[in-house]
């Protein structure tokens, strides 16, 4: 099992996804933006980051880059692909996922950890629904949207995957972003492309105060055994 | 070589927090009749393409057809 995140201009959370990687033993490389293939990698990962300057709309270019040709016909072919923040925005540029990403409603950028509840599971999600995750996040261009029709598609093919809600897992009355139905992460009609504004790369290992994000990543590598033993394991 | 001014701006139902925080601003000094800002992107283009190949620069990466709705004007 090999995952390659791909650095685009601008991108600035690859070497978590690295960390993340190399903290539970799964082997990564970079992939660059600028080239045409994956390099044989069983999974890929667009990270956070600002790619090139999140100019125009976030992703809107980077969604042009010659690897993500590759990445499409990846996608297309049941590859499992992550798009993490930016890496979200990128996925709906490219139409990998349904709607878009745009400003926080209150137009403040917001950077925190909140809890996320899951809803259903995917290829990088596979957690009992209703079971609350805790990750940080760090974005302007949060607020989900699509029309009556996304939604409803969404919600009736259990593709939203993670929503904002309260400590406790119930319903908030709106998400701290705005997005609509609290969406945190959708996934694909394959259920194999994920895109979530939350950054589990970031929760990894306890020092940096939570191991949520562990669950991703062991899910995609087929990883056994529970967070907490892993991090036991590695203390 | 043409030029082209293209105006972007969200597609109707779509939020616009920029806009709304305007016209909350506005509201707070004193203009309290504005229903509605809208805030978008003014796009100008020299360039030596035909109006359709415009039209295909905006729907491809100049806008977003899910959230944004533009309008192309040829000016020289």
């Amino acid at each position: 099992m090999k995952l390659g995140t791909i650095v685009f201009p601008g991108s600035n959370c690859e070497q978590d996804v690295a960390y993340a990687c190399e903290y539970l033993g799964i082997e990564h490389r970079y992939l660059w933006h600028n080239d045409r293939d994956l390099g044989g990698v069983d999974a890929v990962v667009l990270p956070g980051g600002f790619s090139y300057g999140d100019y125009l709309r976030c992703g809107a270019v980077a969604r042009f880059s010659p690897i993500m040709d590759a990445v499409s016909a990846f996608a297309a072919d049941g590859g499992r692909v992550l798009g993490i923040c930016n890496g979200f925005q990128v996925l709906t540029e490219a139409h990998l996922l349904p709607g878009a990403l745009i400003r926080n409603t209150g137009l403040k950028f917001i950077c925190r950890e909140l809890p996320l509840r899951v809803q259903a599971s995917c290829a990088w999600l596979n957690e009992p629904a209703g079971r609350v995750l805790r990750m940080p996040v760090a974005h302007n261009e949060g607020n989900f949207v699509c029309d009556d029709e996304t939604l409803a598609a969404l919600q009736a093919t259990d593709r939203i995957i993670l929503r904002y809600c309260a400590d406790d897992g119930g319903d908030l009355a709106c998400a701290p972003n705005g997005a609509r139905d609290c969406i945190a992460g959708i996934c694909n009609e394959g259920r194999n492309v994920f895109g979530l504004m939350p950054h589990p790369e970031r929760v990894i290992d306890p020092v940096c105060g939570g191991i949520d994000g562990q669950t991703i990543f062991r899910a995609v590598a087929g990883l056994t055994g529970t967070d907490a033993a892993a991090a036991a394991a590695a203390a | 070589m043409a030029k082209y001014e293209i105006l972007v701006t969200y597609r109707t139902g779509i939020f616009d927090p920029a806009g709304e925080t305007a016209r909350r601003g506005l509201e707070q000094i004193g203009f309290t009749g504005v229903d509605k800002v809208s805030i978008g992107k003014f796009i100008q283009l020299d360039a030596d393409a035909t109006p359709d190949e415009v039209q295909v620069m905006c729907e491809k990466l100049l806008a977003n057809p899910v959230i944004e709705d533009f309008a192309i004007k040829s000016v020289g």
